[in-house]
């Protein structure tokens, strides 16, 4: 555990969410990430930085793009299970782990709309590891159930099913998720929010273990060096701003 | 096979099934930007777009000036900034048809008519909304393990692939790079219309170093030696493109006025000279 004089207001630092995520990632050998994805690409590198490994690959870099054939090479080496990490989103998630991409509203006659599925659907249902990051987390975002499924979070026995979610961080918690249960379990909360901060901002129910519920570690000195150091500078050639918060986060 | 920019946009016409590819990308952008200000001064109509697989400012682009009437996309995204706005408008009001997709079923559709087959199966996908809502993609009991499903979605075969690249010769030889999945939509498409920052004295097919980055003539019908032709998005190191102009599009093409006003002052005057 952490020292008791770390205060809340330290724990959700620029450090926190990527070291969180490195933590989801690690005994992962290859994640990608997709478009838009710096806080993910920190975390990816952070892990890489402390285990040797994962290869990432990061959409939209020159260097850390391991593909001639773009977009249409890393959808086939995941299916070849030659990528095992992947991180999604989504701006709505509900219960059973169903991610929107899509917007709001009865579609196609959304209220709002999002830029779409991307390659969600696909890739959800075969890369092993899914790591969910959503920082918003409120009954706007965690829904009883989405108002549509841009990649489903379980499936029936008659759909070939390599991969699927894994874990959610959020700026609140990391749940778990139990494919068999087909349902999130909280894992830890971060300072400062409680159990019953967390059913109050989570619009779908989820399993809680008897007892205190841990707390998210801080991200530690080392993980906070390496964030600083070799992570920003590989992140900085498509990521500039992320790249510089990180250096200059106190 | 050298033709004027003029002669190549002429070959689109209304109704065109037009491939292009991502507009973002850290190679180049790919987008054939002088000739979508033709289309657009053109009055082109009722063009269905195809993406591959995604796209921003220059779907946007003919969207906003009435171009499109039917879009296939993985996803819409002008990066950092969110979805291209004259796109939401355009569906929320129901002039733009979207058969919205997912990018590797676009990648495979491309696949097979690159192998000239009429359908091609796809991993994953299964049990998200798109499969219901494609009424022309199929799910079947995998002939080879009947205990499983499989989703079949058909080939898609353009009638004109279009680009810009970074370079090009007279035989109609394009050097690509590192985004070789270009070549896809080439292979895929009836016929395939290149604008070109630099022409290359020589053979790029026959030129070390530039001949595994090179898509062979055989697969395009037109090239255009356009400089500054993917302006405001670049063309690779050789014309960085103005990244400021983004976001003054994005903050612009919020209202259909601010649209026409961003049209009229910096879009179709192009790329300063």
């Amino acid at each position: 555990m952490n020292s008791a004089s770390t205060k809340d207001t330290d724990r959700m630092d620029a450090f926190f969410l990527p070291a969180v995520i490195g933590r989801e990632l690690a005994g992962c050998a290859h994640v990608a990430v997709g478009s838009d994805g710096a806080l993910h690409a920190a975390g990816a590198l952070l892990a890489q930085a402390l285990h040797g490994q994962p290869r990432v690959t990061i959409l939209g870099s020159r260097e850390q793009l391991f593909f001639s054939d773009g977009g249409r090479e890393l959808f086939e080496a995941a299916a070849q299970g030659r990528i095992d990490g992947f991180l999604l989103g989504g701006g709505q998630i509900d219960g059973e782990a169903n991610l929107n991409f899509m917007g709001r509203g009865d579609y196609p006659a959304l209220s709002v709309r999002w830029p779409g599925n991307f390659g969600s659907p696909y890739l959800y249902s075969i890369v092993k590891r899914v790591v969910l990051v959503r920082e918003e987390h409120s009954r706007r975002v965690m829904v009883p159930r989405v108002d549509y499924v841009s990649a489903s979070g379980t499936s029936t026995p008659r759909v070939r099913r390599p991969g699927g979610p894994f874990a959610l961080i959020t700026s609140r918690c990391v749940f778990r998720f139990d494919g068999a249960a087909r349902c999130f379990a909280l894992q830890s909360v971060h300072g400062g929010n409680t159990l019953a901060d967390i059913r109050r901002e989570t619009g779908f129910d989820f399993h809680s273990a008897e007892g205190e519920v841990p707390t998210t570690p801080a991200a530690s000195q080392q993980e906070r060096a390496l964030l600083r150091g070799p992570v920003a500078q590989a992140l900085a050639a498509t990521y500039p701003a992320f790249a510089a918060r990180l250096r200059e986060a106190p | 096979m050298m033709v004027s920019i003029e002669e190549l946009a002429a070959r689109i016409v209304d109704g065109t099934h037009l491939a292009i590819p991502v507009d973002f990308n850290a190679f180049f952008s790919g987008a054939a930007m002088e000739v979508t200000r033709h289309l657009v001064r053109a009055g082109r109509r009722k063009l269905r777009l195809l993406v591959m697989p995604s796209n921003g400012m220059q779907a946007d682009i003919l969207i906003g000036a009435g171009c499109v009437s039917e879009l296939e996309a993985g996803a819409m995204l002008m990066p950092e900034l969110g979805t291209p706005p004259r796109f939401s408008d355009a569906m929320r009001s129901g002039r733009l048809q979207v058969r919205d997709s997912t990018c590797p079923a676009i990648f495979h559709g491309l696949g097979a008519a690159e192998k000239g087959i009429p359908f091609i199966p796809m991993a994953g996908v299964i049990g998200a909304d798109v499969v219901a809502r494609r009424a022309d993609w199929k799910v079947i009991a995998d002939p080879f393990d009947p205990d499983h499903d499989i989703l079949l979605v058909p080939a898609i075969r353009p009638d004109i692939a279009l680009f810009h690249a970074p370079l090009a010769d007279r035989h109609g030889n394009v050097w690509l790079g590192r985004r070789r999945e270009v070549a896809l939509l080439a292979h895929a498409a009836r016929q395939t219309l290149v604008t070109a920052e630099r022409i290359f004295d020589g053979d790029l097919m026959n030129t070390p170093l530039y001949e595994d980055g090179t898509l062979s003539g055989v697969y395009v019908h037109a090239v255009a030696h356009c400089p500054g032709g993917s302006w405001p998005l670049d063309a690779g190191s050789d014309a960085p493109g103005d990244t400021t102009q983004l976001r003054r599009y994005f903050e612009a093409a919020r209202t259909e006025e601010g649209f026409a006003r961003y049209l009229e002052d910096v879009f179709m005057p192009g790329a300063p000279r």
